[in-house]
């Protein structure tokens, strides 16, 4: 791998963020919003259930993690977009560049817009509604990296998506998120699924974190081997995402489709 | 350039007096098969132009300077890009078909053809962005199919229909572009290319909002920063004025002559080919018709301009052109 060639995407993505506030305000703007309004909800369930669980955990602790995932997976696909929306792909793939030091460029994009969504979340979590996420110290770590990681493997996936499919696709990015959350079992415990749900969600590795994280919360016994399943299972979906990503970057090589991008042609 | 150029009337005497073989073969057509006869020839001549020092091979605009220091050599000229029965075929259909081709150092190859005769597919697959079905690809020996990044690493295109990303500037499309093809020192590069194309007042503007020849001088540019050995050109003056055009291909010519590369560039202006290549390819239904100089093929096909010929050629049906080959 090259370094200048992998810092050459990342860049590119800074000269965009530097001076456009239009791409760095959804940095940290909708998981801003979310934060505000799923705090509010956790301060007005503590009001009225005294005594039960503590909303403030369970469920702006869940939307913080939740927020961060879709942060990673969308500073990957968003990276990817520029490309496709300024028709870049043929300047970009013309060039000695590798695809796994393109993805990797996309990669440490996506770590650096993460984080800065990552900082607002647990500025506003915990100046505004008291979420003591820091508590956790060094034990949060490995939950956050769950997720990232599988956030990084959807970016990528999304992405080979969107290069499969055409430009046209991109909406059907941005909803993934969305349609995993209910199978994540984010905000309520895997067992309340029906078992084909079960079947899928143990194929997620966030459905690992909030299971641990709530457990951690209501001080039960959690196995951290179960964590590292999750841990594990990232990383070989990363090593698939991948995987898709240059075959299908070969395909659209094959098929004329990378060359005749912007024509929009889906295959 | 005046038609009188010294060095132009150098070349038709030559042409008339020795090179009988610069008729058509027996199927009527130039390909690959005459090449070896035609680089013989030209080696022969280029030799007897060392000797008088006259700036003999020069297309119309080429500064002698630049011409005695390629006609000077005695060996012909090393191959930048070697093309080998290239092929791609969609389904039932043949874009390109089994073609072949050499571009050498310090040569300008024109790539002529009607839309859809397969240029710009060709031009993909040199680029490496469109496998082909069959046949090889080499730049400086370095195949393309196996060593795709060293390949590359040699090569830079530009063209009408794949401009920089406008909404970054000029020097943060050249820095960044610069960082790609991995050139060392890229501040002194750009900098250099930013006087070179004209650039310097444009450094701080977005480039989409830059008029289409500012647009084009920065794709040409950013064709430059590694210095490739082989530059591909799509169209580059297409869209443009004839003053900015003759501009363009002032500049071009410029870089040909000061690098070692060659340059393959497609064009539909046939003044711009003639003034420019010092070979042309006569692509048609993906398939290499006519091979020449751009100066001496009409004659030898009994028309009165390149236009006309390519005219001709645009308009014979496949079945017609498969008769005369």
């Amino acid at each position: 791998m090259n370094l200048r060639r992998i810092a050459a995407i990342v860049l590119r993505q800074y000269y965009l963020m530097r001076t456009s506030p239009t791409r760095l305000v959804p940095l940290f703007a909708w998981a801003a919003i979310d934060i505000v309004l799923w705090g509010f909800i956790a301060r007005y369930l503590n009001g009225v259930t005294e005594g039960g669980p503590n909303f403030t955990f369970t469920l702006l602790g869940a939307v913080l993690l939740w927020d961060f995932f879709t942060r990673v997976m969308h500073g990957i696909t968003t990276a990817f977009l520029e490309d496709v929306w300024s028709r870049n792909l043929l300047n970009v793939f013309a060039t000695p560049l590798r695809v796994s030091e393109y993805v990797t460029g996309l990669v440490v994009t996506s770590i650096a817009t993460s984080m800065i969504g990552l900082a607002v979340m647990l500025a506003l979590a915990t100046g505004v509604f008291g979420l003591s996420f820091f508590a956790y110290g060094a034990a949060a770590v490995p939950f956050v990296l769950v997720l990232f990681l599988f956030g990084i493997a959807l970016g990528i996936f999304a992405s080979a998506l969107v290069l499969r499919l055409g430009p046209a696709s991109e909406w059907l990015v941005w909803p993934i998120p969305a349609l995993l959350s209910p199978f994540a079992a984010v905000f309520y415990p895997v067992a309340v699924l029906p078992a084909w749900m079960q079947w899928f969600a143990h194929l997620l590795p966030p459905s690992y974190v909030f299971e641990g994280m709530r457990a951690i919360v209501a001080g039960q016994a959690f196995s951290w081997s179960s964590l590292a399943w999750g841990f594990g299972l990232a990383i070989v979906q990363i090593a698939v995402a991948q995987y898709v990503f240059v075959r299908v970057f070969r395909a659209t090589v094959k098929s004329g489709l990378l060359a005749r991008y912007s024509a929009e042609s889906v295959a | 350039m005046a038609r009188g150029h010294p060095g132009r009337r150098t070349v038709a005497a030559f042409c008339a007096i020795s090179a009988p073989s610069e008729k058509p073969g027996e199927d009527g057509v130039f390909t690959q098969r005459h090449g070896c006869v035609r680089r013989a020839r030209r080696a022969l001549f280029e030799r007897s132009a060392a000797v008088r020092i006259s700036p003999c091979r020069a297309p119309r605009g080429r500064s002698e300077k630049s011409v005695s220091a390629t006609t000077r050599s005695t060996a012909p000229a090393e191959a930048v890009l070697s093309v080998r029965d290239l092929s791609k075929r969609y389904a039932a259909t043949a874009a390109v078909d089994r073609v072949s081709f050499e571009v050498r150092r310090n040569e300008i190859v024109g790539l002529l053809g009607p839309n859809g005769a397969g240029k710009t597919t060709t031009l993909n697959m040199i680029m490496g962005v469109l496998e082909p079905s069959a046949g090889s690809i080499a730049i400086e020996g370095i195949d393309l199919a196996h060593d795709r990044a060293r390949a590359l690493a040699r090569t830079n295109f530009a063209a009408v229909y794949a401009p920089l990303p406008g909404n970054l500037t000029v020097l943060q499309n050249l820095t960044w572009f610069g960082l790609l093809y991995d050139v060392r020192d890229v501040r002194a590069r750009v900098d250099a290319l930013l006087d070179r194309f004209d650039l310097r007042r444009f450094v701080d503007t977005k480039c989409g909002v830059l008029s289409s020849g500012e647009q084009t001088r920065v794709s040409l540019a950013k064709a430059m920063l590694n210095e490739p050995t082989l530059l591909l050109l799509d169209e580059p003056t297409a869209s443009l004025d004839p003053a900015t055009a003759q501009d363009l291909r002032g500049t071009i010519r410029r870089c040909a002559e000061q690098g070692s590369g060659g340059i393959l560039w497609t064009s539909h202006n046939m003044y711009e080919v003639e003034d420019v290549c010092d070979r042309v390819l006569f692509l048609s239904h993906g398939r290499i018709l006519l091979e020449g100089d751009p100066r001496t093929l009409p004659r030898e096909h009994g028309v009165d301009s390149l236009e006309a010929l390519f005219i001709q050629l645009a308009r014979e049906p496949l079945h017609h052109v498969e008769t005369v080959r």
